[in-house]
């Protein structure tokens, strides 16, 4: 019995258009609205609640939930379900994460869309589970072995929990490539007010299916139907006998371990295939930056104390701006380049001892002073400690 | 219904263009195991179509390359978890698994272990060589006592894995073993286990002369066959003779390992028991239980 | 009869080895991997049982039964018949 999305089924387990939510089940109400019909997850602090409302809503409209034995097998199942055609996502945490680095590679080797929403906690290794922070921002990019190219997406609010997962799901199945949600311990269990989108206003992508002649369909090169280097998908059970493979594969998917050519061609394809198309699917927020000379760039659950600190400064004469980045990889060089060169210092608050403030620096390319402002240990920045950073 | 006859026919049925000869050694079981897989599948009548192979990581896993059907060749030990997914996502299809000793009992225990717990509708053929062969003949999880591989070269000191005993502690519903030298058992077991709906776990004792057989001088490939044949028993013959045999027959099948079917069970499959689910929460207007 | 395809074969011996009638022999020709494939032999009791080709690991043997069938089946396996599983026949 295969799932269907069905508008009306899903509205009305969803409830009313306005609600008082949490942002761990925002990102359940996007996953439902995206025709998620696959769930498998693990219990783990603070992602648990995300497992919890797909175990309650899921089965009401016809998904399928199960909770697997540990992260390595829900990762490993969403990528099998995302090959018999379902669209697919698991939730996890810091600890989890690390565990689901070997399958997040292999679902970018052979090109599967999957969504995992990772709202951080403090690390490394247990951590304070109840807290968060903002420190695998770099593992999301480097933290599988091998070269890939990560798409990443960084909420402030409850609201955009729900937005994110939804455009995770659409950037997935776009690129056909795993796409992390990177919620932390603080959205995630914020409780705020949101506003479920219409059914009119909810633009979806689905994966493009594979419907040429058999004989004449290679999987593992450019699409043979538009123009695009996204391969056109094959699901199991339509007859297209696709073998797929995590080792290096030539175009029709066969195993090519000793040729260096198809290799070369193999990742460049993969990689560029996201990073040809960055700038039409960035996202970011400016705030006050016309007349700015200093501004911060933040992601994440910093972008509101630096909000208030910005706001403590304009009424104090100083000019600050604010770049929020909303989809923090593949990251945006041109704007942090633009930026530079139009202030005189960049500060870059982050619940971690410094991640993005290093992308940040590289891409200034030297035009401004780059400042980090750290703060581990669970708790967020007070507007207050912002502010001194301004006053420097 | 049959309709192929003989083996030029499957081959050209079955496999895939172009792929044939395997990379495997000479006188390696897991060629022999592939073949059995298909005449199997060819008695069914199966729509190749709707059946999706995975596998992990090693020789046994390279099978799903060769035949003409969709395949998912995943990473080491979690081809159970993909498997699940797959399934889950596509209720109709048929899910087989192919693995090996060392990835399913090895790296691959938990996922191997709560499937057959949750009692997922799919078929593992796990093919035992008692050795890591792919990368070049180290200690497996189900090596007997006192063999030696290149990470034990003064002897095996831990006690092997008995799969099939774990399986059917679970609960699986179809559990065998069988080892390779004969084609008549092997092929009927794979179709039992195919239709069987449920967690059917299907072990094939397989020989690895070229690792296995060449550090435990075990000989070439025929006297390496031999020895199989000389130390497996069938189960109900073992049991015989444990109740009526001489102290002498007691002694000497003790050693033998025990081949045949060991569980065949009817059971209410996960999926099946999750749809009922479905309609039941459909009834009731979907209020969960209150906590 | 059987059809071999020469490529195929690896030399491992088993379909020799195994059949139960002693119908097969090493051949002198080599194939592409530098081993000599199986052929029957001159005199040989093939009943057409197609353990060789069940057995064989590489599909490389394809036993097809020639028209005077009935009558070669009647005739008795001069060496003793292996049994189904577990040891041989003493």
């Amino acid at each position: 019995m295969k799932y269907i999305r069905d508008p009306k089924r899903i509205r009305d387990v969803l409830g009313e258009n306005v609600q008082f939510l949490q942002g761990d089940m925002a990102c359940v109400y996007g996953g439902l609205l995206s025709g998620c019909s696959f769930f498998a997850g693990y219990p783990i602090t603070p992602a648990s609640e995300v497992a919890e409302g797909m175990a309650r809503l899921l089965p009401r409209v016809k998904g399928t939930y199960i909770q697997m034995e540990d992260e390595i097998g829900s990762m490993a199942a969403i990528i099998g379900a995302a090959w018999a055609g379902a669209k697919s996502m698991t939730a996890t945490s810091g600890p989890g994460f690390s565990l689901m680095m070997e399958n997040y590679g292999y679902a970018v080797m052979t090109e599967t869309p999957c969504v995992i929403v990772n709202v951080q906690r403090t690390g490394p290794s247990t951590g304070q589970p109840t807290l968060g922070a903002q420190g695998d921002m770099m593992q999301v990019r480097w933290g599988t072995h091998g070269d890939i190219e990560a798409i990443a997406l960084a909420p402030s609010s409850v609201q955009e929990c729900l937005d994110f997962t939804i455009e995770a799901f659409n950037l997935s199945e776009r690129f056909r490539n795993p796409v992390c949600v990177m919620t932390d311990g603080e959205i995630g269990h914020l409780r705020e007010r949101i506003i479920i989108p219409d059914e009119k206003d909810l633009k979806l992508l689905e994966r493009v299916p594979a419907t040429i002649d058999k004989n004449k369909f290679i999987p593992f090169t450019k699409s043979q139907t538009h123009n695009s280097k996204v391969p056109d998908f094959p699901t199991f059970g339509t007859g297209y006998h696709t073998y797929v493979t995590g080792l290096t594969h030539n175009k029709k998917g066969f195993p090519a371990t000793d040729k260096q050519k198809d290799h070369e061609e193999l990742i460049e394809r993969i990689v560029s295939k996201i990073s040809d198309e960055r700038k039409k699917f960035t996202m970011m927020e400016r705030m006050n930056l016309d007349d700015a000379k200093i501004a911060f760039v933040t992601y994440g659950a910093t972008a509101r104390p630096a909000e208030t600190a910005m706001e403590i400064a304009r009424e104090k004469g100083i000019k600050v701006g604010i770049l929020r980045l909303q989809l923090v990889w593949p990251f945006p060089k041109e704007a942090i380049e633009e930026l530079a060169s139009q202030v005189k210092k960049i500060i870059v608050p982050e619940m971690n001892l410094g991640q993005i403030v290093h992308p940040v620096r590289e891409y200034s390319a030297g035009q401004c002073e780059v400042v980090s402002a750290p703060k581990i240990g669970g708790e967020m920045h007070l507007p207050m400690e912002l502010f001194k950073y301004l006053e420097a | 219904m049959v309709i192929v006859k003989t083996a030029e026919e499957l081959n050209k049925k079955y496999l895939r263009d172009g792929m044939w000869p395997t990379i495997f050694c000479n006188g390696c079981g897991n060629g022999v195991v592939l073949e059995y897989t298909l005449w199997a599948i060819e008695e069914l009548g199966l729509d190749m179509d709707k059946v999706v192979f995975t596998s992990g990581i090693g020789c046994s896993s390279r099978l799903p390359g060769y035949i003409n059907a969709d395949g998912l060749h995943t990473t080491h030990g979690r081809a159970i978890a993909f498997a699940t997914g797959v399934k889950a996502a596509n209720p109709d299809l048929h899910v087989v698994v192919f693995t090996g000793d060392g990835d399913c009992t090895g790296i691959g225990g938990n996922h191997f272990i709560h499937a057959a717990r949750r009692n997922i509708d799919l078929t593992v053929i796990l093919i035992n060589n008692f050795i890591y062969g792919m990368t070049g003949g180290q200690l497996a999880p189900t090596a007997p006592v006192g063999s030696i591989a290149t990470t034990a070269p003064y002897g095996n000191i831990e006690h092997p894995f008995d799969i099939c005993l774990l399986a059917k502690a679970l609960g699986a519903a179809y559990v065998a073993r069988w080892p390779v030298f004969h084609p008549y058992q092997p092929i009927k077991s794979v179709k039992e286990g195919i239709q069987k709906k449920g967690f059917s776990l299907l072990e094939f004792l397989a020989p690895c002369p070229t690792e296995y057989g060449r550090y435990n001088k075990l000989g070439d490939v025929k006297k390496h066959w031999e020895w199989y044949e000389n130390n497996t028993i069938l189960i109900e013959e073992y049991e015989k003779i444990m109740m009526y045999g001489t102290e002498e027959e007691k002694n000497q099948v003790k050693q033998m390992i025990q081949v045949g079917v060991f569980q065949n069970i009817e059971k209410p499959e996960f999926f099946t028991e999750y749809h009922k689910l479905l309609e039941r929460i459909a009834d009731k207007g979907g209020k969960p239980a209150k906590k | 009869m059987i059809v071999i395809t020469d490529d195929w074969c690896k030399g491992c011996g088993i379909c020799i080895e195994r059949c139960p009638l002693d119908a097969l022999e090493e051949s002198e020709k080599l194939n592409r991997r530098g081993v000599h494939p199986p052929q029957l032999k001159e005199n040989n009791n093939c009943n057409y049982c197609r353990l060789c080709e069940l057995l064989c690991p590489d599909l490389a043997i394809t036993v097809l039964p020639d028209k005077d069938r009935k009558e070669e089946s009647k005739k008795q396996p001069k060496q003793p018949m292996l049994r189904p599983v577990g040891g041989r026949i003493k």
